[in-house]
């Protein structure tokens, strides 16, 4: 079996998607030059000059409130609902929905949506903190599935279907499944495969497609979670889709009603909706629906070119779709950039570093044995040119011995009480030594796999314990715990 | 009919020259290319439009881009030109008998193109056989070879748009090991005056410093670029540009110039104090400190 990208069809759109219709309303309102007795108070820029002159003019202008002929974010009735329709069309969703306050804001209505207090939900354990951060709100209880990590590049994968299959079978209670398509990393689960065992059992599958604006408009990549048939997915179009940072799109499948989602989102959304963003994503949806499959045929042949030269360089690694194995790594997104650092002697946050501080470059992230670099529908060739070029003299000035990578242990997390109830519950600092038994009030992280190692709610076992004695040894990057050198661990009261 | 090429040298200044036609317009896949007909400047190019030469002043950019570093190294056989698409310092460098093999690197064929149509009083360089050019990316062409060049000429357009790529230190680092171990670099070194050209000519200093032990900078006058006062980067790992310059063996060549003699090149690493400052101020910062620069803002 091999990854799902293979089969995948070109839709054809029912709506035009030539149109754009908050922006368009937007530049309608600015041309007909009305009088601002409403808020925002800077009022066209007048009110504010210092700021008018550093963000231009016409930013100024198109920062106006809900009105009339703009709609309303809350309870769309006009512009805002045919650009969420036209939205629902590019993305082969049921209806979509302008978000406004990233794409944690999706990833939370998600969870209110399919999840309600004591409701289980199966995640993998890389899942965001926004997905832990969203069930302390409403008291949901994760479930977790192993991703697995690489040996070589000590990244999380994918979850195993079978793996899946498990978590089902020990809980036929669980609302939801939750996948992340791709990660950070660009690794893809099998989603259609998810989507149908989930179904079976009258289950939703959520999926955080945060790193996954761009599947949707291409046949060279992984399925896209509305293609695969998942009900919800969040789509942070601000990465891959180049809309204004913090704007995102949360879309639905024909099962879910969009009207309670609407509730849902309305419980914790602005009623003050930055029209920046809406525009942006009104106007960046209109880009990739109409030149989507020639961007990102660029970026993947962009993605492909670095690969090959940064492969020729000697010692780094990047890695593609040969990481492929129909299993942990279902699929794989090429438009990723992730360079295998440790061979050259040196960690992906050295390089990391490096890349930043000598040569002027900014990667998106750096972990121990790999760094990233995002690619997206603003990138060009020779820029590339200068990562490949900077990689080359980072080796010759800097390079060592090759580094091993680090072993990484999966254990199984032994959640003993709802995020919700341990971040409330009263906590105390106690020894290391002596936290084991103790029911975690913190999570902690370790890089590498960046998979947490506890998250709230989860037991203190004296394997947890050993293993972050090892990983400190082994000097993997701890985070999360408050006290950072770990001699004190807060557990619930 | 009142015709202007204007070029802004800095937001508040700028340099217009009469034109009579313009011989040229198009867009390539990399910048806007104009070639103009001026009864002061005689032909002239434009990229972006921004100046690039004048048939007027071209031959003092040239000449001293090439002939400062052929005076220095004793044996010159391999050459890699970058950028230099309308050809004036290949024009200057087949001028030396002992040179085997020149290659050119221009990110944008139809800046040649041009110049063989338009400007040939420098794209006849192209005609010599020992010139073989290469499009595509400096950056990526100089990081494909090692040890292999006696000189490097980095002939580049300006630190943004498509030669941005020219000013990086993984550049200029790429270029101190495509270069045999006596070998030299110049580079073109933007202006001190203005400030915005002022923080380039540091910015491209410094990292050339970081990567060269040799590293000193001398200047030309030009009058159509901004303020005039150009600079120039040598960059070597063995000679030094004034120490090391074989003046006698030069003149022997008996090669005709109009601006460069041996005189003027040991005047042209006499800077002016200010710049001066400006350069020793990059040599001393933190290597990774490019923020606190003097930028010349006095100037």
């Amino acid at each position: 079996m091999t990854g799902g990208s293979k089969g995948k069809v070109s839709r054809e759109f029912q709506k035009n998607q030539d149109r754009a219709p908050i922006a368009e309303a937007l530049e309608a309102y600015s041309s007909e030059r009305v009088v601002p007795f409403d808020v925002p108070g800077h009022k066209h820029g007048r009110g504010n000059p210092e700021l008018t002159s550093f963000l231009g003019e016409r930013t100024m202008i198109l920062d106006v409130n809900s009105m009339k002929p703009l709609d309303n974010l809350c309870h769309p009735v006009s512009v805002i609902k045919e650009a969420e329709e036209l939205a629902a069309d590019a993305f082969g969703a049921a209806a979509a929905f302008f978000m406004v306050g990233g794409t944690t804001s999706s990833v939370q209505a998600m969870v209110f949506t399919v999840a309600a207090r004591g409701d289980k939900i199966i995640v993998p354990r890389n899942v965001h903190r926004s997905v832990i951060n969203a069930m302390v709100l409403c008291g949901a209880v994760p479930v977790y599935v192993d991703p697995g990590a690489h040996e070589t590049y000590g990244i999380a994968l994918g979850m195993k279907l079978s793996d899946i299959e498990k978590a089902i079978h020990e809980n036929p209670d669980a609302k939801a499944i939750f996948v992340n398509n791709p990660t950070y990393y660009g690794i893809c689960s099998d989603l259609s495969g998810i989507v149908k065992l989930a179904h079976a059992h009258g289950m939703k599958v959520v999926v955080d497609e945060a790193h996954g604006t761009h599947l949707s408009f291409s046949d060279r990549l992984p399925v896209s979670a509305m293609e695969a048939g998942a009900d919800m997915a969040a789509v942070s179009m601000h990465k891959s889709g180049g809309s204004l940072t913090q704007s995102s799109f949360l879309i639905i499948g024909k099962e879910m009603n969009p009207d309670y989602v609407r509730q849902i989102i309305n419980l914790t959304q602005t009623t003050s909706g930055s029209y920046l963003f809406l525009s942006s994503l009104d106007l960046s949806r209109k880009r990739l629906a109409l030149q989507g499959k020639e961007l990102f045929d660029k970026v993947i042949d962009m993605a492909e070119y670095a690969r090959s030269e940064i492969n020729s360089i000697g010692g780094y690694y990047a890695f593609g779709s040969e990481l492929v194995d129909g299993n942990t790594v279902f699929d794989f997104d090429k438009t990723k950039l992730v360079i295998h650092t440790l061979p050259v002697g040196l960690a992906g946050i050295e390089v990391y570093d490096l890349l930043r501080d000598e040569y002027d470059i900014q990667m998106e992230f750096g972990d121990f044995g790999n760094c990233l670099a995002y690619l997206s529908v603003g990138d060009r060739i020779r820029d590339l040119e200068r990562l490949v070029g900077a990689l080359g003299e980072i080796r010759r000035l800097f390079g060592k011995d090759p580094i091993t990578s680090l072993p990484s242990n999966y254990i199984a997390p032994i959640v003993a009480l709802s995020p919700q109830e341990a971040f409330y519950a009263d906590s105390e600092h106690v020894a290391f030594a002596s936290a084991e038994g103790r029911v975690a009030a913190e999570s902690i992280m370790c890089y590498p796999p960046g998979i947490p190692v506890l998250a709230p709610g989860e037991k203190i076992t004296k394997e947890v314990l050993e293993y972050l004695v090892y990983a400190q040894e082994k000097g993997c990057q701890i985070t999360g715990a408050e006290d950072s050198s770990l001699q004190t661990l807060r557990v619930v009261k | 009919m009142d015709l202007w090429f204007s070029e802004l040298h800095t937001p508040h200044v700028k340099l217009s020259i009469a034109v009579d036609k313009q011989l040229y317009s198009g867009k390539s896949d990399f910048q806007q290319i104009d070639v103009f007909e001026s009864p002061e400047f005689g032909r002239f190019l434009t990229l972006d439009g921004y100046m690039m030469l004048t048939q007027k002043d071209e031959f003092i950019y040239h000449e001293m881009l090439a002939h400062v570093p052929m005076c220095v190294h004793p044996n010159v056989k391999k050459v890699l030109v970058i950028g230099a698409g309308d050809g004036g310092v290949v024009r200057e460098l087949t001028r030396y008998d002992s040179i085997e093999h020149i290659d050119v690197v221009e990110i944008d064929e139809e800046v040649v193109k041009v110049a063989k149509e338009y400007l040939p009083f420098t794209a006849c360089g192209f005609d010599d056989p020992r010139v073989q050019c290469h499009f595509e990316d400096g950056l990526k062409y100089v990081r494909h070879h090692e040890d292999e060049y006696d000189l490097i000429l980095v002939d580049s357009t300006d630190p943004f748009g498509p030669g941005e790529g020219l000013f990086t230190k993984e550049f200029y680092g790429n270029c101190y090991t495509a270069l045999k171990e006596d070998g030299i670099m110049v580079n073109q070194n933007e202006s001190p005056f203005y400030a915005n050209d002022a923080r380039a000519m540091q910015r491209a200093h410094k990292r050339i410093h970081a990567n060269f032990p040799i590293c000193r900078v001398y200047q030309a006058h030009i009058p159509t670029y901004p303020s005039g006062h150009w600079l120039f980067g040598f960059a070597s790992k063995k000679y030094h540009p004034v120490k090391d310059m074989r003046a006698s063996e030069w003149k022997a060549l008996g090669i005709e110039t109009k601006y460069y003699n041996t005189n003027l090149h040991r005047g042209a690493f006499a800077l002016p104090n200010y710049v001066q400052k400006l350069l020793e101020a990059m040599e001393e910062l933190p290597d990774n400190d490019t923020t606190n620069t003097l930028g010349g803002d006095k100037a």
